[in-house]
């Protein structure tokens, strides 16, 4: 009987231990920079690549191995959360890693990426304006633009015409009511509050209650003309015809419609309102096992010509001013239009962590959806 | 088999009814996703005529293919060593009583009780502290440690129950006939817990190959497995990609099975 209660006590002392050293290690994240003594363009070890799926070419990889005579590995994740905690807990491994706007900021906070050189990317001046003061990161001190999408309305103009409202009435309004039974909005709370604060003219990341009950009230209100919360297929919806006005993302949407045989029957806009600009970002892990070649790297993909090789092979947005003119024109054309981005750049926003709020937001979806 | 009893009327109706919406259930599914791995048509569940592309993707594919070379490379080695130390860890505790043997008892089964997150939260940080301690690098070292530690409980419990219904007095009868320990293990004991012991690591492969949350965890770089890749592929929209690459998974699980049972019925037709 002692003995049992020696290997059972033996067995939580072992278990704590290792619960404290773990929490030890927290408190040591760096805080500076860990790549002072690089030059640019000096590698220092093999690149490890965290990124989400199909976001780089695997050829583009190896020229950049190639281009450094080093070799190139990417892994993938399908979210952030699930990103997160590998990093943060240490010993990871990655070099750089694909963090969205939101996660930048929780991981700044938690001390889980470190501050970049910028004496050893110099062509981050080739990052466009719009892009330069984002709210998680104010002064781009940790992290650097990747690539970006909005969230709007994807509208198929061969049933709806083009005489309709560039305004998040087409689905919340009375003009949804001619349409009824072939719409779609997100299935995500942040992503369809959000376009119902947008349209009553607040932020998208309010954290007042009273105005979150009033988006909740208004996509109430237009449930009866849904044909359903839809976020996975939403695009393909649209284009098979069983919906004629889409709540998208617009790397989803755009893809999407040149899959079709007439892509020009097809519009995407955000309102005048606004929207959701998403913009994911490089950055490097405060543990990161080489440094100096992660600089290289992300300074090697903000050059003009590998910025367009990226958005011409993923077919997302460049944050990249210097690699406008080298995109396909399809592309380019679609990004610049001023008929996508009705309201202005001012209008649109990211959404950023409202921390305990985020319950809020997540119930009241759930009781507007009914 | 005097205890057997066959349903008559409407019980029988009514069971046959049951077994055959029970089979229904788990491979209607399974018939869908093949169907549709042949469909040319990116968007799953809109057929768009037959087409071998998405198979031909898979196998042009390089990420792909070195996923799935990861998880086999994985799979084997992970098999290998469970087998191993679940049998062993199985004949000490069927056999022999010694001190503390309650405890372990107990602890083998823990990774069967205890969830996948719980344990791979576990095994991150473990890993994230030792791993610069003992010089590992997570990768290859860490994910197959991983799937040993989970794979082990499973071995054991099925090589347990082997070893439970074996009949000791063949062993003492051996031993009796001056065999020694090694020798009745070798030539009476291992025979018999055989399929057990197949059993279990076809168990412990088939864990190994379909697990996602802790490997995800564990992994490093360069070492994404076939089910992390295809499910962070989700992301972009699930294409018969997915479908096909399941397919293949599907036809070597079924391939593993055939093969074990194979195995065992030659051992049962030699031994008779």
């Amino acid at each position: 009987m002692t003995s049992r209660k020696t290997h059972r006590w033996l067995a939580i002392l072992a278990a704590l231990t290792v619960l404290t050293a773990a929490c030890g290690s927290d408190g040591d994240a760096a805080a500076e920079s860990a790549a002072g003594d690089c030059e640019v363009g000096q590698t220092d070890g093999d690149l490890a690549l965290y990124n989400w799926a199909e976001y780089i070419d695997p050829e583009h990889l190896d020229a950049f191995a190639a281009e450094f005579g080093i070799s190139a590995t990417m892994d993938t994740y399908e979210s952030n959360e699930a990103m997160q905690p590998i990093v943060s807990a240490g010993q990871s491994g990655y070099d750089v890693i694909v963090p969205s706007d939101y996660m930048v900021g929780i991981m700044i906070d938690g001390g889980f990426i470190q501050p970049l050189n910028f004496d050893l990317l110099p062509n981050s001046s080739n990052i466009s304006d719009d892009f330069a003061s984002p709210s998680y990161d104010p002064d781009l001190e940790f992290s650097v633009p990747y690539q970006w999408g909005f969230t709007g309305l994807a509208v198929d103009t061969s049933v709806v015409g083009t005489d309709f409202p560039r305004s998040w009435d087409l689905v919340f309004g009375a003009d949804a009511a001619a349409h009824s039974g072939q719409i779609t909005l997100l299935n995500d709370p942040r992503e369809t509050l959000g376009a119902a604060l947008k349209s009553l003219g607040y932020s998208l990341n309010s954290t007042d209650q009273g105005e979150l009950d009033e988006a909740r009230d208004v996509i109430a209100a237009s449930t009866d003309n849904l044909l359903a919360f839809n976020t996975d297929s939403a695009d393909e919806l649209l284009t098979s015809g069983e919906s004629v006005i889409a709540h998208v993302y617009s790397g989803d949407a755009f893809t999407q419609f040149l899959e079709t045989d007439d892509p020009s029957n097809y519009v995407f806009f955000v309102p005048e309102e606004g929207g959701t600009r998403w913009v994911d970002n490089m950055a490097i892990p405060f543990d990161a096992p080489h440094p100096c070649t992660a600089h290289t790297f992300i300074n090697w993909l903000l050059d003009g010509e590998q910025g367009a090789a990226l958005s011409n092979w993923n077919y997302y947005g460049t944050p990249n001013k210097a690699s406008i003119d080298a995109l396909d024109e399809e592309l380019n054309e679609f990004l610049t239009s001023p008929d996508v981005l009705v309201g202005g750049i001012d209008s649109v926003e990211s959404i950023s962590d409202t921390g305990e709020f985020e319950t809020n937001y997540a119930d009241a979806f759930t009781e507007a959806k009914g | 088999m005097s205890g057997v009893i066959t349903p008559r009327g409407a019980s029988r109706t009514l069971l046959s009814i049951n077994s055959l919406l029970v089979f229904l259930f788990f491979y209607a599914p399974i018939i869908l996703l093949i169907i549709f791995s042949f469909s040319d048509n990116r968007n799953v569940g809109v057929w768009g005529g037959f087409t071998l592309d998405w198979y031909g993707e898979f196998a042009d594919s390089q990420p792909t293919r070195k996923a799935l070379w990861n998880s086999i490379q994985i799979a084997v080695a992970s098999t290998i060593v469970s087998v191993v130390l679940g049998t062993l860890g199985a004949l000490a505790l069927e056999r022999f009583t010694f001190r503390g043997k309650q405890v372990f008892d107990a602890l083998l089964y823990l990774p069967i009780i205890i969830p996948d997150v719980t344990m791979a939260v576990m095994m991150l940080l473990f890993f994230a502290e030792l791993a610069g301690v003992l010089g590992l690098s997570k990768g290859f070292a860490t994910i197959t440690l991983s799937h040993i530690a989970f794979s082990i409980s499973f071995v054991s419990v099925v090589v347990r129950a082997r070893i439970a219904g074996m009949d000791e007095r063949l062993e003492e009868a051996a031993m009796d006939l001056y065999a020694s320990r090694w020798q009745a293990f070798r030539y009476v004991t291992l025979p018999l817990i055989m399929p057990g012991i197949l059993g279990g690591g076809l168990l412990a492969l088939t864990l190994s190959l379909d697990d996602v949350v802790i490997t995800q965890f564990v992994a490093g770089p360069g070492w994404t497995t076939l089910p992390v890749f295809v499910f962070g592929l989700i992301r972009k929209g699930v294409t018969p990609l997915i479908n096909a690459v399941s397919v293949v998974m599907l036809l070597a699980s079924m391939a593993l099975v055939a093969l074990s049972l194979f195995v065992q019925r030659v051992r049962t037709t030699d031994s008779a």
